[in-house]
């Protein structure tokens, strides 16, 4: 579990993460969305020690990463695992050496246990047989999914996702989304996800923190997030006319007043 | 003020690079890969250059010693001298700040750029450590042998340019070599050598690591941090001169 208290960051004048507080449970799917600028990015590097907060406090499993002196957090960093937008897979190293290099920094295993351990998270995310292959051979979603292996190859206890699915085609995003909550559900670790993706939304936020302006505006899972009253949630999810139509459907179809098949025939018109 | 500004990070940059190795392996792998990349990377150009270096310098001495009092192997000890004094160690390191030093300002900086620093960050790498400090020390264990290398055949390509062009015989050339030799030179030259080594290696990777932006940024750094070296190469090597000779 991660706990953030009042976290205030700023650059300069601009502060860009005012006063927010969140509990990011273990085992679940935690989301933070919001507009471009509106302060995830920053959040999330506050979270894995990036950047300082100006003020908060973060506090992992009871301990608290903003009083640790640089050799405890280093310790913890081996216990963290992050998926970057960009996927920052090394340029130089093929798929195997880059989902092999913490193993080769951090454990004393011998080659043939540390390449075992590399080919069981390879197939785990399905990318056996790319081993030797350079990440400029290979797509932006095997890119991603490199990167998924290199982040849990040390079995962490906190993944962090920085917009997983930017740059991807809708099913391969739903293909990471599913991989990320399923690798959450299965090694029992807090997940932490950085997106403005509805479908990720919908799909993998067991809990979600939405936020606006570097505050934190609305909080609660996707089940509850169609039915929000908050007027800046709603102007973020449903941005298209077409979903906020379709929304008014659901919330019509669910009080039971229409029937939503034959409705949204007549939309698609 | 935005020179103390950018010196003080300079200096952090350095102080930061001193840490425990997460890996101790995995840091000397790094630093062999750089002495490769360094060494073995920029032989074919210092050779190219030393050997011409020499060539000319013979051809311009004989062409201004026109006096008939004085001996032709004198042409052999000013080649060697100025080879040994100024040209190996000075004109390597400049054409090294500009391969050496563009290459890992570009490298540092595209690594930041497309995050992969934060990556090894996040981690638990002391990247300051990890790829910072490997190249220094390889640039300071092999820049020094590349000088060393320059300056023995900028002096063969200075005898086979008199010996070709008929300006001096090699017995001439060999005898003005021997005459008058100081090894101070030699210490003078390996002097110079480090201290350009440290220079064209940190300030690229202060450069290339502070790298915020995009590709324009990498590029700019790169120049930026080439020009930088090759200046300070050049008062690093007026000091030099002025406290050691």
């Amino acid at each position: 579990m991660i706990e953030i208290l009042n976290i205030k960051k700023g650059f300069g004048e601009k502060i860009v993460i005012n006063d927010v507080s969140a509990v990011f449970q273990t085992g679940k799917c935690n989301l933070i969305i919001g507009t471009s600028g509106s302060g995830k990015t920053v959040l999330m590097k506050c979270l894995v020690g990036l950047f300082e907060p100006d003020s908060g406090e973060i506090i992992y499993d009871g301990k608290n990463f903003s009083e640790m002196n640089e050799d405890h957090r280093k310790e913890l960093r081996q216990s963290i695992g992050m998926l970057f937008q960009g996927s920052a897979l090394f340029d130089s190293q093929t798929v195997e050496q880059n989902v092999m290099f913490p193993l080769d920094m951090f454990t004393k295993k011998t080659s043939a246990e540390k390449l075992k351990r590399v080919n069981e998270v390879l197939d785990r995310v399905n990318l056996q047989g790319a081993n030797k292959k350079f990440p400029a051979e290979i797509s932006g979603g095997m890119k991603k999914r490199v990167g998924i292996a290199r982040a849990i190859v040390l079995n962490p206890k906190y993944l962090f996702c920085d917009e997983p699915n930017s740059g991807l085609d809708p099913q391969t995003s739903l293909l990471i989304d599913k991989l990320i909550k399923e690798i959450t559900l299965e090694y029992n670790i807090t997940t932490i996800v950085n997106t403005h993706d509805m479908n990720s939304v919908m799909e993998i936020g067991d809990h979600i923190m939405y936020m606006y302006q570097g505050i934190k505006e609305w909080e609660g899972s996707n089940k509850e997030i169609i039915f929000s009253k908050n007027k800046l949630l709603n102007d973020f999810i449903f941005a298209s006319e077409f979903l906020r139509d379709a929304k008014d459907m659901r919330m019509l179809e669910v009080k039971g007043k229409i029937d939503n098949n034959r409705n949204m025939d007549e939309l698609l018109k | 003020m935005k020179f103390f500004t950018e010196f003080g990070r300079y200096l952090l940059l350095l102080r930061g690079m001193f840490s425990r190795p997460e890996n101790g392996k995995m840091y000397w792998k790094e630093f062999m890969h750089q002495c490769s990349e360094i060494g073995i990377g920029s032989l074919g150009i210092v050779a190219i250059i030393s050997i011409f270096m020499g060539a000319v310098s013979t051809l311009q001495t004989a062409y201004q010693l026109v006096s008939p009092f004085i001996p032709l192997s004198t042409i052999a000890q000013i080649v060697r001298d100025t080879v040994i004094l100024e040209f190996s160690p000075t004109l390597v390191c400049i054409v090294l700040a500009g391969v050496v030093g563009s290459k890992i300002a570009s490298e540092l900086g595209n690594m930041r750029v497309s995050e992969q620093i934060d990556a090894l960050e996040i981690m638990g790498i002391n990247t300051k450590s990890y790829l910072v400090m490997p190249k220094l020390m390889a640039a300071i264990i092999v820049i020094p042998m590349l000088v060393v290398i320059s300056a023995v055949l900028g002096i063969i390509g200075g005898r086979l340019a008199g010996t070709l062009t008929g300006i001096l015989s090699p017995a001439q050339f060999d005898k003005g070599l021997h005459q008058f030799f100081k090894p101070y030179n030699v210490f003078f030259a390996m002097a110079k050598a480090y201290t350009f080594a440290f220079i064209i290696s940190s300030i690229p990777a202060f450069y290339g690591y502070n790298v915020s932006g995009g590709a324009l940024e990498i590029g700019r750094a790169s120049t930026k941090s080439v020009v930088v070296s090759c200046v300070l190469v050049l008062f690093a090597d007026y000091v030099l001169s002025a406290v050691l000779l």
